[in-house]
């Protein structure tokens, strides 16, 4: 038990959170979300919440400012905000506490900037609401705030909008808006997670100095541990609405005294060893060139990449470098303007049209997002079976076997060829639609982002069944990921792609071996590690070789 | 399966009588469609003197309870087989141009607007002034200018749908559009066009009534709704319920049939994908 004689700054006790969802056709169920827990942050710590999708971090996080989201109501236990109740303080209370005591800063700021209003304006409105400080004074805390948060130009920042300031930047102003009515505390709800790997680590050095130049506290909650370690005091471990474990975050990362911490500790670390050269290759791009309709800007230049049979190739890049692109050209939804595809030796029609139905049954795609990805009125059957039935005519009884001879190669068994989409979990429906690429046969499978959208134990869990299912079935990969530890734990190859352009290409082990040119050089350093002091080490050694410059 | 609410049940009672009427007419009337019995505008409700016919008669004798009953036939079959027609070709339309894309949708988006932008009452009193009125003319002039409603609404459904990655998956897969359309986009759009059905098929009743009150619509010696309002109304004047019938009945209609599209909005809606619809 903490001594209690020093007051901390947020205490909850016990805190009981509830949902009341509507499933159509059945009686109101209630759910509970967060059963029961328990924390404190002192004065000026960060505190970090981890866990993956659904295990109510963001929940706590809110009910810190007394606020649940849509239907959702705090059910049970206290919490105390400079040791006052905020659950007892009613409306007017409730207006003292948000906006003054405690901010927020949301994972998408693009979607919370008021897009006709200025910055300047949104930043400052909280301050003047709660006449915390005069307009000239609100002004120039923001002007000092951008400036602290690294953000160009801060004494005119103010006065561009929303969309006239790249998507790292509108974080940083998020941030200073929730600094500037001197909080006592900030709730921060994954602020980097959107974030390209190489924009994040500016956005996490800027909320790290601006937290420790403040002495604000804060609850940092994100599903990356790596990240997580870089800024915070103390970690908290949730999984489904209870505490796993609390320590230092020293302890959680080096000493974790729970499986589930140190599964969670472990995930990134697998590593794939490179098969070695097996001949001819399944695919080669030459010279691919291609651009998207009335944009006169090419999104691919001259991208020459070779694919072999079984083996697989990552291509890496940030949002914007054309990776998922070349995935589209590769495919035929976007015909090159220049450039060629050889598939088995034969020239690939540029246009998805052109090309026989063979070429199509032996290229397959997996998407990023499975929820859209699959058909929501069709049955795991029909998914799985509609290929079958398609290239090779499969029928009855023969059909239904097939499919589930692919859900048992997928690890998901009997029971689930007459379900919906709606009904199966994340993990579920990526399985499902490997296995309706893995049901044509294909010799190379195009996976776009396929872990991505994944909490880290379920994405290592598809990772090393797309590695089984390779070794079975000889197929190859087209990886696309803009995770470095993702293209470790399965390549063969890596393509680095920045700005339309291979910029690195070659076997794993070249690629990731020193000496790197400054683009991949920026990417690979960019990836959080997973230890204390790691994002204090980057921005030095950037800082010695701009200085070196 | 959720219980029905008091008020849709109400509808769908109401609306499953109204088309048990229209269909077994001819056995349910009392008398001929144009058989004269009686005196005219016999008035059962207020005046002085009974009448032996449950709702009168009319403005030349008939009895009006047969001619309503006849006239509920001839409305719900025009009012069904234009909405019909309207769902059909507006909705393969609306598919088609959303799947299909380019100038193939330019063509008929520009062609939808064109209809839209002249108000379609007007347009079919003109079509129909110049055409030789039968039942199967009327049914498409109607279905015809309602399809470019339904055309709106399928392909602003379509068009969130096509850009799907199932769609797209199907695409990379080599499918048809018969398959994207029929399997792909149908039953993922169904919830809004039928719902949207409902209200067209009110709104039918409304325009068929309307065409025939303006002597455009059915044609004597066949009787609707809308055409009995018509002969009936100078009756108003002398305090003869005659021409109230054939309203009411049309307004009792529109809601019960209403209720029942308001329920199934409400269900499907609540319904984002898996079982069900």
């Amino acid at each position: 038990m903490r001594d209690m004689s020093d007051k901390p700054l947020l205490d909850i006790r016990d805190l009981k959170i509830e949902a009341t969802v509507y499933p159509p056709g059945e009686k109101p169920k209630t759910m509970t979300l967060v059963h029961g827990v328990s924390l404190t942050v002192e004065k000026g710590k960060v505190l970090g919440l981890i866990g993956e999708s659904g295990a109510g971090k963001s929940t706590i996080g809110l009910s810190s400012m007394a606020y649940g989201r849509g239907g959702v109501r705090i059910s049970g236990g206290e919490i105390f905000v400079n040791g006052r109740d905020i659950m007892k303080g009613g409306a007017q209370g409730l207006r003292e506490l948000r906006g003054k005591e405690v901010t927020y800063v949301s994972q998408s700021a693009a979607a919370s900037f008021n897009p006709a209003k200025r910055l300047m304006e949104q930043v400052i409105e909280a301050s003047l609401i709660h006449g915390l400080m005069s307009k000239s004074d609100a002004e120039a805390r923001a002007v000092g705030l951008f400036r602290k948060l690294g953000l160009p130009n801060p004494e005119t920042f103010g006065e561009r909008y929303p969309h006239q300031v790249s998507g790292g930047q509108l974080q940083r102003a998020m941030t200073a808006m929730a600094l500037c009515p001197k909080p006592d505390l900030v709730v921060f709800d994954e602020p980097t997670t959107a974030l390209d790997v190489t924009t994040q680590i500016d956005v996490l050095m800027a909320i790290k100095e601006a937290i420790r130049d403040t002495g604000v506290a804060a609850l940092y909650i994100t599903h990356d541990l790596a990240v997580v370690a870089q800024v915070s005091d103390e970690i908290m471990v949730l999984r489904h609405g209870k505490m796993v474990e609390w320590g230092t975050t020293d302890q959680i990362i080096n000493k974790p005294r729970e499986d589930y911490t140190r599964a969670l500790v472990s995930v990134r670390s697998h590593e794939h060893a490179e098969k070695p050269s097996s001949g001819d290759p399944v695919l080669k791009v030459e010279n691919v060139t291609a651009r998207y309709r009335s944009v006169p800007i090419d999104v691919l230049k001259n991208v020459s990449v070779e694919i072999e049979p079984g083996h697989t190739l990552a291509v890496v890049g940030e949002s914007g470098s054309g990776k998922s692109t070349l995935a589209r050209a590769i495919t035929g939804l976007l015909p090159p303007m220049r450039g060629q595809m050889i598939f088995n030796g034969r020239t690939l029609s540029n246009d998805l049209a052109g090309r026989t139905k063979e070429d199509l049954r032996e290229l397959q795609m997996i998407y990023q997002m499975a929820d859209v990805a699959m058909n929501p009125r069709q049955t795991v059957a029909t998914i799985i079976g509609r290929p079958l039935e398609f290239y090779f005519g499969l029928k009855g009884a023969e059909r239904d076997r097939k499919v589930q001879e692919l859900l048992d190669q997928i690890e998901m068994g009997k029971g689930f060829a007459d379900r919906y989409p709606a009904e199966l979990s994340g993990g579920q429906k990526q399985r499902v639609c490997i296995a309706r690429s893995l049901a044509a046969k294909p010799k190379l499978i195009i996976c776009d982002e396929v872990t991505s959208a994944l909490d880290p134990l379920v994405a290592e869990g598809i990772l090393k069944l797309l590695l089984d299912l390779q070794k079975q079935e000889k197929v190859a990969y087209l990886f696309i990921t803009h995770d470095l530890a993702t293209v470790r734990a399965i390549a063969d190859s890596i393509a680095v792609m920045y700005k339309g352009q291979v910029v690195r290409y070659g076997p794993k082990s070249d690629v990731l071996a020193p000496p790197f040119d400054d683009y991949t050089d920026l990417l690979l350093s960019s990836v959080p590690e997973l230890r204390l002091g790691w994002l204090e080490e980057v921005i030095a050694h950037r800082k010695m070789e701009s200085a070196g410059n | 399966m959720s219980r029905i609410p008091l008020s849709a049940l109400i509808g769908l009672v109401m609306t499953g009588a109204f088309f048990f009427t229209a269909i077994f007419a001819q056995w349910l009337a009392p008398y001929g469609l144009n058989e004269a019995v009686g005196d005219v505008w016999e008035n059962p409700f207020w005046s002085s003197e009974p009448s032996e016919y449950l709702l009168g008669t009319d403005n030349i004798g008939r009895d009006l309870l047969s001619r309503m009953i006849y006239g509920c036939q001839i409305t719900i079959l025009l009012a069904t087989a234009s909405s019909a027609v309207a769902f059909l070709t507006g909705s393969i339309l609306g598919f088609t141009a959303a799947v299909v894309g380019g100038w193939v949708d330019q063509v008929l988006s520009r062609l939808v607007d064109l209809f839209m932008s002249l108000p379609s009452l007007i347009l079919a009193l003109v079509i129909l002034s110049v055409l030789n009125v039968t039942l199967p003319v009327l049914i498409l002039v109607m279905g015809l200018l309602d399809s470019t409603r339904v055309y709106r609404l399928a392909r602003a459904v379509a068009v969130d749908i096509v850009v799907m990655d199932y769609v797209e998956a199907a695409r990379l897969r080599g499918e048809g559009t018969k398959w994207i359309i029929f399997r792909e986009i149908l039953p993922n759009a169904l919830s809004p066009l039928v719902a949207e059905l409902g209200l067209r098929f009110i709104f039918a009743v409304l325009f068929i009534s309307t065409l025939s009150f303006l002597g455009l619509g059915v044609q004597p010696p066949l009787a609707d709704w809308g055409g009995m309002v018509k002969e009936n109304k100078d009756g108003l004047v002398y305090g003869i319920s005659a021409a109230l019938v054939p309203a009411i009945a049309i307004a009792v209609l529109a809601i019960s049939v209403n209720l029942v599209a308001d329920w199934v909005l409400n269900r499907t809606t609540s319904l984002k994908g898996g079982r069900g619809a």
